[in-house]
C-alpha cells in the first residue's frame, strides 16, 4: 500500500508494508536522525513531530502518517530555535554518544514551541520521554535552561 | 600540578569533536548505511534452558520466498573460543562456539536466518522445526556449585580456566595476604555480613548492530558497533579460519557500550552469513534480545568478614564472592577478580583474603559492564564499613579516614592478582582522596542536622569511597599516528575506540597541546583496522591514560621532525624552536605559521612530517572518588527520594572538565538505578521476565536528583599530562552511598539491592512489627 505524507514540508509518496511502523519508513527514505532504540515506545530515540506533536515513530503505524505532516530533525536544521538548541547541547557537553540527541532535540523543540512553562521541572518533564544512558541529564537541562533564559530575556526586552 | 593557564588545549572545554554532527542527526552510526542487496539476519533462540539440539529442519523456512540462507550447528565448524573481546591470550574460558550443539540458556542460538527483509526473516523463524532433547537445568548458583550430575559445560576448557567438564565452576580465585583466620582471633570485634547484588543490563540506547559484506578483493568487511575492533578482527580470523589480512573491521560512531560491546555478540553471525551468501548481511538486536542475549553485570552474593581493634584499626578483611556467569564464562575470572582487586585495597589491612566461586548456570550470560566487578565489591565493602562503624560505636567517616589508602602506600592486592594471573605491584603516586572527602562532606553538609520535608518522612545521609584503575597494567596498550597536512592541520589516527565517552576529543586535545595548534585542527579517525594502528579498545578505563600516552609520544615525534626541518632552515638548534599558538618561533624571533611550516616541509624539505608511537604502562594508577547521598524515606511506603548526590572525583589532570563531569553524572544516573530500581528478573528456568524499558526501568530526567560534581585535580606522574582515568570509578559509589543513607534515615539496612520501596518497607516492618 502507498501512503502520501508531507515530510519536512514536501509531499512524499512511499510504498509501505502492512503493519510497518513510521520509524522504518522514515529511515528507509533517508531520515537517519530517527534512531531505533527499543521499538516499544519507551526510549524516545525515534521521536518526530506528527502535525507538530512529538510522537515515538516506532509505535506509530506508517499508515497513520497518510495525509499528515511529519517533521524530522533533518527538516529543522535551518530553524533558528533548533539551531540554538543544538548549539547549547554541544557547548554544554550534553552530547556524549549522541544516539538519543536527535529525539531529545525534537522533544525540547516541541516543548519550547508549545509551552510557556520554562521552569526546571517543566524542562525535566519535556525530556522524560527520552532515555539517555550516557549522561545524568544535567547538561541537557543546562542547555534547555539557557535556551529558556534566552527566550525569557527576549520576551522581557520586547515588553 | 595541572596548570590550565600554561596549557592551550588540555584542561579546556573545547567543542567535542563529533558533537555537532551527532546533534544534526547525521548518518554516522553502523546502521545509518546500506548496501545494495543487503539481507537481514534473525536468530532463532532456544525456548529451553538446557537442551541438546538434535535436529533442525530448515526445509520449510528455506522454501519461503526471500529466504536466502538458514544455518545451524551442522553448517558451521565448532571452534572453541571466548567472545569476551580481550587481549590475546584471553583470561576467559574457551567455552563458546558459533552455533552450539546444546542450548545452555533460554535465548541461546539455535538457528540463524538471512532473508531479503526483516519481515520475511521473522516469518522464516516460525517455519524452522527443531528437535530438542531437553535436559535438567540448573539455574541456582549454590546448586550449580555443589552438583556435578548436571553440567552446563561437559566439554574440556582448552585453557583450563573453568571446571573443564568436571564441575560447574567457571572461575575460582583464592588469594591471601597474611593469615586472616589467625588475625581475626586477635581482633576486638569481628563483623560478618552478606550482601546481594542483582543482575543489571548496560542498556546502551543503540542496540548491538553489525553489517558484513565481502568486497571486490574477496575480503570480509565488518562495520560494527564495537568497543574492540582489533580484538574482534583477531577472534573472527580464528573462528572463521581466515587470516587477519582477509578481514577489515570498521567502527563508526557507537551509540554507547558500557562494556556490553566489548563482547562479540552479533559479528560472527553476519560474517558467516556474508561469506556463505556473498551478500551484505545486517543483524541488529531488538531491545528484547539485548535483555536476553547480550550481557549482564554479574549477579553476586558477597560475604564480608572484617576484624578491627577498638580504635578502628582494620586488622583483617575477607571478601568471599559467589557469582553467576550464566551459560558462558565471558569475563568470569576477570570481572570477579576485579570485585576484590579494585576494591579491597581501599583499606589495606595487613591480612586480606579474597575468595571467588563463579559458577556456570543455565541463566543468560553475564559479562563486562562499566566498573567491571568493582560496583559489586564496592557496594559490599562500603556498606560493611558502615556496619563495622555502627558495631564499634565509631563514626563511619572516622573509620574510613583511619584506614583508607594513602599517598605512597602499596596496593596490597595488585601484585597478587593481575589480569587473570600474577599482577604488577602498585604504589599510589597521586591521590586526591582526602581532598575529595573534605569537599564532598562540605557539599552534602555532612554532620549537619537535616530535617525531613514532612513530619512522617525520615532523612539520612550516606557516603562511599571508591578507587579503580587506569587500564590494565602491563597488558593494555595502544598506538597513534599523527600526520601533518598542507594547511597545518593534522590527521590523528587511533585504534582507541570512541564509543560516546569522548575519547576522540581527549586524544585530539593531547595532540593539539604538543603541536601548539587548536584542537579543531586535529582530524581524528577512530577506528578502522585497515587505516588506524592497533589499540586494545575501549575498556578498563584505559583510553585517556594509555592511548593518550601514545598520542603524546606520536605528536612529540612530529614536533621534533618539524624542529629538525626548521633548525636546518633557520640555522639554529632545533631544541630552541617553540611551537605554540599555531606557529613556530626560532631563537632569533624567526616565525612561521603552522601552515607555512607544513608547506615548507612538504614542498621545500620534501618530507612528510608523520609519526606513529605505541604506549603501554606497567602502572595502573587508581582514580579515586568520594560520593555522598542525601535521601528522604517514607516509612509507610518504602519510597526513597534522593534529594542530592555529590561526587568528588580525583582523575588526575582533568583534560576536559565538562566531559569529565559528564562521565561522572552518567555514572551516578546508572548507579542510582543499581541502588533503587534496576533488576533483570528471571523465573526458575532462567527466562527473563522484564526484557523491555517499561518493565526494566532506567533513570529518566525526572528520576535523577540534583547532582553536584567536584573535580579534584592531582598530577599523576605516569599519566599523559598528569591524567588518570575517569569513566568507571564514579559508577562504584552511588549504590552503597544511597543504601547507607537509607540506613541512616530509617535504621534498617538493605543487604539486597535494588532497594525497591517494597524491600525498604518490608525491612522497616520486620525491624519494628508494630
Amino acid at each position: 500500500m502507498k501512503i502520501e505524507m508531507e515530510l519536512n514540508g514536501r509531499p512524499v509518496a512511499h510504498e509501505i508494508a502492512p503493519g510497518g511502523n513510521l520509524l522504518s519508513v522514515l529511515r528507509e527514505i533517508g531520515q537517519f536522525s530517527v534512531k531505533l532504540g527499543c521499538e516499544t515506545g519507551d526510549c524516545g530515540s525515534c521521536t518526530v513531530l506528527l502535525d507538530g506533536e512529538p510522537v515515538n515513530s516506532c509505535v506509530v503505524a506508517a499508515a497513520r502518517a497518510h495525509g499528515h505532516q511529519i517533521t524530522t530533525l533533518e527538516g529543522l536544521l535551518g530553524d533558528p530555535l533548533m539551531k540554538e538548541l543544538q548549539h547549547e547541547m554541544v557547548v554544554k557537553g550534553a552530547v556524549q554518544c549522541g544516539y538519543c540527541s536527535p529525539g531529545m532535540l525534537i522533544s525540547l523543540y516541541a516543548h519550547f514551541k508549545a509551552s510557556g512553562d520554562l521552569s526546571e521541572h517543566a524542562l525535566r518533564e519535556a525530556l522524560t520521554g527520552n532515555l539517555c544512558r550516557c549522561t545524568g541529564y544535567v547538561k541537557q537541562l543546562e542547555a534547555a535552561q539557557t535556551v529558556a533564559d534566552n527566550r525569557q530575556n527576549e520576551s522581557g526586552g520586547a515588553s | 600540578m595541572s596548570d590550565r593557564k600554561t596549557r592551550s588545549a588540555v584542561g579546556h572545554n573545547v567543542d567535542k569533536v563529533d558533537a555537532f554532527k551527532l546533534a544534526r542527526g547525521e548518518a554516522v552510526y553502523t546502521d545509518d548505511f546500506t548496501r545494495t542487496g543487503m539481507l537481514t539476519a534473525k536468530v532463532l533462540r532456544s525456548p529451553h534452558a538446557h537442551a541438546r539440539i538434535v535436529k533442525v529442519d530448515v526445509s520449510a523456512a528455506m522454501a519461503l520466498e526471500g529466504v536466502i540462507d538458514v544455518i545451524w550447528h551442522t553448517d558451521v565448524k565448532a571452534i572453541a573460543h571466548t567472545r569476551a573481546g580481550q587481549s590475546y591470550p584471553e583470561p576467559s574460558p574457551y567455552d563458546t562456539v558459533i552455533m552450539p550443539h546444546k542450548a545452555r540458556f533460554i535465548g541461546d542460538r539455535v538457528a540463524v536466518v538471512a532473508a531479503e527483509t526483516t519481515a520475511i526473516a521473522e516469518r522464516a523463524l516460525k517455519l524452522i522445526e527443531v528437535e530438542y532433547e531437553v535436559l535438567p537445568e540448573i539455574c541456582d548458583m549454590d546448586e550449580a556449585l555443589t552438583r556435578t550430575d548436571v553440567l552446563v559445560h561437559e566439554e574440556a576448557d582448552p585453557l583450563g580456566i573453568g571446571g573443564g567438564g568436571k564441575s560447574n565452576m567457571a572461575a575460582h580465585i583464592d588469594k591471601q595476604i597474611g593469615d586472616v583466620d589467625a588475625a581475626l582471633k586477635t581482633c576486638d570485634l569481628v563483623v560478618e555480613r552478606v550482601y546481594h547484588l542483582p543482575r543489571v543490563q548496560a542498556s546502551h540506547i543503540e542496540p548491538h548492530i553489525s553489517i558484513a559484506w565481502v568486497d571486490e578483493d574477496k575480503r570480509l568487511i565488518v562495520r560494527t558497533s564495537t568497543q574492540v575492533p582489533f580484538h574482534l578482527r583477531r577472534i573472527l580470523a580464528r573462528i572463521l579460519e581466515m587470516t587477519e589480512s582477509q578481514i577489515r573491521v570498521i567502527k563508526p560512531r557507537v551509540g554507547g557500550g558500557f562494556g556490553d560491546k566489548q563482547e562479540l555478540v552479533v559479528e560472527d553471525l553476519v560474517s558467516v552469513l556474508a561469506l556463505r551468501t556473498g551478500r551484505p548481511v545486517r543483524l541488529e538486536f531488538t531491545r528484547e534480545e539485548e535483555f536476553i542475549a547480550a550481557r549482564y553485570r554479574h549477579p553476586q552474593r558477597i560475604t564480608m568478614t572484617t576484624g578491627v581493634m577498638k580504635d578502628g584499626t582494620m586488622v583483617a578483611n575477607r571478601m568471599h564472592v559467589m557469582a553467576d556467569t550464566g551459560a558462558y564464562g565471558s569475563h568470569a575470572l576477570t570481572v570477579q577478580g576485579n570485585t576484590g582487586q579494585k576494591v579491597m585495597p581501599m583499606y589495606p589491612a595487613p591480612n586480606i583474603h579474597f575468595l571467588v566461586d563463579c559458577v556456570y548456570t543455565n541463566n543468560p550470560i553475564s559479562g563486562a559492564f562499566r566498573g567491571y566487578g568493582a560496583p559489586q565489591g564496592c557496594f559490599a565493602l562500603e556498606c560493611h564499613m558502615d556496619e563495622v562503624a555502627a558495631e564499634l560505636g565509631m563514626d563511619r567517616l572516622e573509620l574510613r579516614l583511619k584506614n583508607h589508602i594513602k599517598l605512597g602506600d602499596t596496593d596490597p592486592l595488585s601484585a597478587k592478582l593481575g589480569e587473570g594471573k600474577e599482577g604488577l605491584e602498585r604504589v599510589i603516586r597521586s591521590t586526591g582522596l582526602d581532598e575529595a572527602i573534605v569537599k564532598g562532606c562540605e557539599a552534602i553538609g555532612w554532620g549537619q542536622e537535616k530535617k525531613p520535608s514532612a513530619p512522617h518522612l525520615k532523612r539520612g545521609v550516606g557516603m562511599a569511597l571508591a578507587m579503580q584503575g587506569s587500564g590494565i597494567a602491563g597488558v593494555d596498550w595502544g598506538a597513534a599516528t599523527v600526520k601533518l597536512n598542507d594547511d597545518g592541520s593534522v590527521n590523528l589516527a587511533v585504534g582507541a575506540t570512541d564509543i560516546g565517552q569522548g575519547s576522540d576529543t581527549v586524544l585530539a586535545q593531547f595532540c593539539a597541546e604538543e603541536l601548539g595548534i587548536p584542537t579543531e585542527k586535529v582530524l581524528v579517525l577512530s577506528s578502522d583496522t585497515d587505516l588506524t594502528p592497533f589499540d586494545v579498545g575501549a575498556y578498563a578505563s584505559s583510553t585517556t591514560y594509555v592511548s593518550g600516552g601514545a598520542v603524546v609520544k606520536a605528536a612529540v615525534k612530529v614536533r621534533e621532525q618539524l624542529a629538525e626541518v626548521l633548525g636546518s632552515h633557520w640555522e639554529c638548534d632545533p631544541g630552541d624552536i617553540v611551537f605554540a599558538d599555531s606557529k613556530s618561533t626560532g631563537p632569533d624571533g624567526q616565525t612561521m605559521t603552522m601552515a607555512e611550516v607544513a608547506l615548507f616541509a612538504l614542498y621545500e624539505a620534501k618530507i612528510q612530517p608523520m609519526a606513529t608511537a605505541s604506549h603501554m604502562s606497567n602502572e595502573s594508577p587508581p582514580p579515586f572518588a568520594a560520593q555522598f547521598a542525601d535521601v528522604e524515606v517514607d516509612p509507610e511506603t518504602g519510597q526513597v527520594q534522593v534529594l542530592k548526590f555529590v561526587s568528588a572525583v580525583d582523575c588526575g589532570t582533568v583534560v576536559h572538565p565538562r566531559m569529565a563531569e559528564g562521565q561522572i553524572e552518567g555514572a551516578v544516573a546508572q548507579g542510582l538505578g543499581y541502588a533503587l530500581f534496576e533488576e533483570v528478573l528471571l523465573d526458575r528456568s532462567g527466562k527473563v521476565l522484564n526484557p523491555n524499558f517499561l518493565d526494566y526501568k532506567i533513570a529518566s530526567a525526572l528520576d535523577v536528583p540534583p547532582l553536584v560534581t567536584i573535580l579534584v585535580e592531582t598530577d599523576e606522574p605516569s599519566g599523559p599530562h598528569g591524567a588518570k582515568a575517569a569513566g568507571e570509578v564514579p559508577s562504584d559509589g552511588p549504590a552503597p552511598a544511597i543504601v547507607n543513607a537509607i540506613c541512616d534515615a530509617v535504621g534498617v539496612r538493605n543487604y539486597r539491592i535494588p532497594a525497591t520501596p517494597e524491600r525498604v518497607w518490608r525491612g522497616i516492618k520486620e525491624e519494628s512489627p508494630e
